[in-house]
């Protein structure tokens, strides 16, 4: 077990019952890390963040330094943008940092406005989570009233508004530029990058910076504290520590902060500390490491660390840290079934092989799942799946404006790889599947590849 | 008499005060008119539209693409179940069965008498401690069949009026930026550099201490 004592960078105060108070948050050590900033040029700042190496926490973990360099010479104003849109199923770390830290989000917001020079901040928290907006509202209250966000920052000549923005329901526009579209008052649907890489052309197509919520969080540690000190925890392509949810059938389910790359699946999973084991005294079936898009571990991947470039060689990956753990009892058709559901009711409905591609996806499980499944149906899977991302493999190459269509079919490849036993027990017969799957991330059972050194 | 009342109004305007282009407040502002109403109503979208410069077509499409907007009346309480995936193999679709069965309705209806929702809704971000419910948006942890019949029961008999406010008001408390304290919208056409990146260029804040 590599369970370490890495400090809890970002969850360091959730043990108080008024975590999310401006008084508890000044008194321990709220809004140092501002100062901090503001003691040093807005390019230093730039320089603190890119060698601290944090990784973007929101999925796609971008080098958080190098996003902010992205904006172009010259072109005004800046906007950044705050990505608390938190919907993707396994996970609610972000919800947990706005209700029980919102000044720590608040301070990482004002760092980033000051190093990157945007002119005004929006934080958009996505609509369900009606707490969360309590919280942060009475928090940017407070922050205002106290001198820490608004006009003349701490005496300085620094000024911006943080204005706290209420999503309605709809996990696509976690996407950012669909973040960006809602923002501008318009339905959630991505714009094309190029050109509308949001660095280059964002919120009304000025460059925005947009963040995720515990990317931010991380910046008042790294400015009080150094980034050596955050480089120092870690690996060497993922520093600093991350919080993952492990949720489905272990005994703790729980959200936890633990040392990036160096911690285990194993120990994510095992150690009493984190998940605790598998439940009731059962196996581990399955794993998906890092979302519902994220092709599906097994046991025989236990010991992969919770490294980003160790599991994306993997053909996966840990995107926002939604771990979620299926026993021996788990039917996998019926959970292929309700991933790709998800994705049909979620597709924005712009792009062809996502829109009607999913749906043809969800409808062919459901037949499958309700006994009207026929041979041909597990190669029609892949034929559309590959229609959605050409060549069945992850990351996908996209016939799609954004990743979410091509998600959809991360379930369906793993469940057919691994467990097509479960398809054939539904259609009553055995199924030879001859559609090629490219992605290494879709793992056959274990025997077969026994058989094959053998 | 579904246009924002004068309160909410006066609400309306503030909001809008915050951001560079009145379109933005199209979100806030269907929120603001299901929080009026419990609903949204084509009134309402309609005085949204003035109030943002845009047309009611315009405030509809963009209402329609989001499914916390209820274009219909829905029940004082809207009581949605998870069955996303973590929900799913912790007894989610049980749950949603059993609420149907004790509510009489499937999920997307509402109970004649008005008092309940219920839908079937995409991960609700409570994984961890699944099955969960939200009642109004506000959450219920590892629920079993027992404890959804107590909750009802407990919200028919106004047990829980403190705790969940009827359908349509959110968050309780709201954002407010003292003008004094504002630094102002960067409006896109005519924001310029900011100040602070040439005055602070050199080594940091100049004569700055710490507040």
């Amino acid at each position: 077990m590599t369970v370490t004592d890495a400090p809890k960078i970002i969850t360091g105060r959730f043990g108080y019952d008024d975590s999310h108070t401006l008084e508890r948050y000044e008194a321990t050590g709220g809004y140092d890390g501002l100062k901090a900033a503001l003691a040093k040029s807005p390019a230093a700042v730039v320089e603190e963040v890119k060698s601290a190496s944090l990784l973007g926490r929101g999925g796609a973990g971008f080098p958080a330094g190098v996003k902010w360099g992205f904006c172009p010479e010259g072109v005004w104003p800046r906007y950044m943008v705050v990505n608390g849109d938190e919907s993707e199923p396994g996970t609610y770390k972000d919800r947990l940092l706005m209700e029980r830290d919102p000044h720590q989000l608040i301070e990482g917001v004002l760092i980033a406005c000051y190093a990157v020079g945007c002119s005004q901040a929006f934080l958009y928290v996505r609509g369900e989570m009606a707490l969360a907006q309590e919280r942060i509202a009475q928090a940017l209250n407070d922050a205002y009233a106290a001198g820490h966000i608004g006009k003349d920052i701490h005496g300085t000549d620094f000024s911006v508004d943080i204005v706290l923005h209420w999503g309605a329901g709809a996990y696509i526009v976690g996407e950012e530029t669909a973040l960006i579209e809602s923002l501008e008052g318009n339905r959630g649907v991505p714009r094309i990058k190029p050109p509308f890489f949001p660095a280059a052309k964002g919120l009304y197509l000025q460059p925005t910076i947009v963040n995720n919520v515990e990317t931010l969080s991380n910046l008042p540690w790294i400015l009080t504290n150094g980034a050596t000190a955050f480089a120092a925890l870690g690996a060497e392509n993922s520093k600093g520590t991350r919080m993952f949810a492990v949720s489905g059938h272990v005994r703790n389910p729980g959200v936890y902060e633990v040392e990036f790359g160096v911690t285990t699946f194993r120990d994510l999973l095992y150690a009493p500390v984190y998940g605790g084991g598998i439940r009731s005294g059962r196996e581990l079936k399955a794993v998906i490491p890092g979302g519902a898009s994220a092709p599906w571990l097994y046991p025989e991947h236990l010991d992969v660390p919770l490294e980003a470039k160790t599991v994306g060689n993997l053909g996966t990956m840990l995107g926002s840290g939604a771990v979620v753990v299926f026993d021996e009892t788990t039917d996998m058709v019926r959970a292929c079934l309700r991933l790709v559901r998800f994705f049909a009711r979620e597709s924005c409905g712009k792009c062809t092989p996502c829109r009607e591609g999913t749906s043809w996806l969800e409808k062919i499980l459901a037949r499958i799942l309700d006994g009207h499944g026929r041979p041909e149906d597990l190669d029609l899977l892949l034929d559309v799946s590959d229609n959605i991302s050409v060549g069945i493999n992850w990351p996908p190459m996209q016939t799609t404006i954004c990743p979410l269509g091509p998600s959809a079919v991360s379930p369906i490849a793993s469940a057919l790889m691994r467990f097509r036993d479960e398809f054939e027990a539904y259609i009553g017969s055995p199924v030879a599947i001859t559609v090629p799957v490219k992605g290494a991330g879709f793992v056959g059972p274990v025997h077969e590849e026994v058989a094959a050194d053998a | 008499m579904s246009r924002f009342d004068e309160v909410n109004l006066e609400t309306a305007m503030e909001i809008l005060s915050r951001y560079p282009r009145k379109k933005s407040a199209t979100i806030p502002l269907l929120h603001l008119a299901q929080e009026q109403h419990g609903w949204v109503s084509d009134a309402s979208m309609e005085h949204i539209a003035e109030l943002t410069d845009t047309t009611p077509a315009e405030v509809l499409g963009t209402c329609s693409f989001y499914e916390m907007f209820k274009r219909e009346p829905v029940g004082r309480y809207v009581v949605n179940i998870c069955t996303n995936i973590s929900c799913l193999v912790m007894g989610g679709e049980e749950l949603l069965h059993h609420a149907e069965q004790t509510l009489g309705i499937k999920g997307g209806s509402t109970t004649p008498d008005g008092m309940f929702t219920i839908e079937d809704v995409e991960c609700i971000a409570a994984c961890t401690e699944a099955p969960c419910l939200q009642v109004n948006y506000r959450y219920f942890h590892r629920i079993t069949h027992e404890g959804f019949d107590d909750l009802v029961d407990d919200l028919r008999s106004g047990r829980r009026t403190d705790e969940i406010p009827p359908h349509g008001t959110l968050a309780r408390i709201r954002q407010h930026i003292p003008a004094a304290r504002a630094a102002g919208p960067a409006d896109p056409d005519t924001g310029g550099e900011p100040v602070w990146l040439t005055s602070h260029a050199a080594t940091g804040a100049e004569g700055e201490t710490s507040s």
